[in-house]
């Protein structure tokens, strides 16, 4: 019986004392946490909408986006946060899309766990810069193999056909709620 | 210690090296070692829990009743991985981004857990801590190697890539052939220096 108290004591203080420097250490750190979550936001957000210096978050549904103002107040146009299921996990991108919603202006990937040397490609230039100047409507399709004809084609990368098709799908998807709720 | 002190650092470099001779924590070992950065700062994240958990357990073992031992251990190396994830994501995010679970997931590296039981529960707080310290940088080297090799060839650095050494199978196919030549040295080692024994 003594024994029994004694181990529930014991691993008690344990406990206390651990949740104790573990709050601390947290307070510690989630301001610069939450820094550096908004600094990935603005990088993100000016990479695909560089005339951008400010901007309104919006939300649409479950679609997060983010409507962008350039120096002089003017509409520059929308920057929509895309989330969904990769070959592997969750991919997120931003995607900037101009003020009229005809065209894209540019992609950036922020979170993916693709296979490293296939699918991992999407994150890089030669696959994101596809979608400048990419036409909003009707939805984006991808090619395989053959060089994109229609002003909303783009092509898919070699041997990653399920990330570059989860990539289309997660963004028409995102586009669609974003440009029904106009 | 009946070794001596510097002994118990120098045995976890490599006479008994977590990753090649004791083959534990095979999980990250495994699966960040994509690029060097990523298994270098897996290895000393690591050895930062391996370091703090086995001298505070050192410290504390005389208190701890057996029965609950294992449970107040993970708690104490939960403690410090929740520290390490923490710090990480608010110092160096692209890092945190890049290893992933992995750094939640120290807190069941077998490495940590081993040389908490086999070691710092039964030692005092300074052996404790060298041991921690030389296994965590055998560690970190072995992680290191496996990953400038995998990176090196699986990115072309050396002509044509070979995207199978980024792939899951490249750290299996590395990690094999590693640990298959410097058992092959060890035992060419041993050859030559026993022959005084078969002459007595």
């Amino acid at each position: 019986m003594k024994k029994l108290v004694y181990m529930i004591i014991v691993l008690t203080v344990i406990g206390l004392i651990s949740g104790g420097i573990l709050s601390l250490v947290y307070s510690a750190m989630v301001p610069r946490i939450n820094e550096n979550l908004v600094k990935a936001t603005d990088e993100a957000i000016f990479k695909v909408l560089p005339e951008t210096k400010n901007y309104q978050q919006k939300k649409s549904g479950e679609v997060v986006y983010y409507e962008c103002y350039d120096a002089a107040g003017a509409k520059v146009g929308l920057a929509i946060l895309c989330a969904g299921n990769g070959y592997q996990g969750e991919i997120k991108m931003m995607v900037g899309i101009n003020a009229d919603l005809t065209k894209f202006t540019g992609l950036s990937v922020l979170e993916q766990v693709e296979t490293p040397g296939l699918g991992a490609k999407i994150a890089e230039k030669s696959f994101a810069d596809q979608f400048n100047g990419l036409a909003a409507t009707p939805p984006i399709e991808y090619v395989k193999g053959i060089k994109p004809g229609k002003p909303n084609e783009i092509a898919a990368i070699t041997g990653a056909t399920i990330s570059s098709r989860s990539v289309v799908n997660i963004i028409n998807k995102a586009v669609e709620e974003v440009m029904n709720k106009k | 210690m009946k070794k001596g002190l510097a002994h118990e650092f120098i045995k976890g470099l490599w006479e008994e090296s977590p990753t090649f001779r004791q083959l534990l924590g095979m999980c990250p070992t495994l699966a960040v070692t994509t690029s060097f950065i990523n298994g270098f700062s897996m290895g000393l994240a690591t050895t930062f829990v391996l370091v703090c958990s086995s001298t505070i357990i050192s410290m504390i073992r005389k208190l701890i009743p057996d029965q609950v031992r294992i449970a107040s251990y993970v708690v104490v190396i939960a403690t410090f991985v929740t520290m390490a994830d923490l710090f990480l994501r608010g110092v160096y995010p692209d890092i945190s981004k890049a290893l992933g679970p992995f750094v939640p997931l120290i807190v069941v590296n077998c490495i940590i857990l081993g040389r908490a039981e086999a070691f710092a529960s039964k030692n005092s707080p300074l052996p404790s801590f060298l041991d921690a310290l030389g296994n965590g940088i055998g560690f970190t080297l072995a992680l290191s190697v496996l990953a400038t090799i995998r990176e090196l060839l699986g990115n072309g650095l050396l002509g044509e890539p070979w995207v199978i050494m980024i792939l899951p199978a490249g750290a299996f196919i590395t990690l094999g052939l590693l640990i298959g030549f410097i058992n092959l040295a060890k035992e060419r080692r041993r050859k030559t220096a026993t022959p005084a024994c078969a002459i007595r």
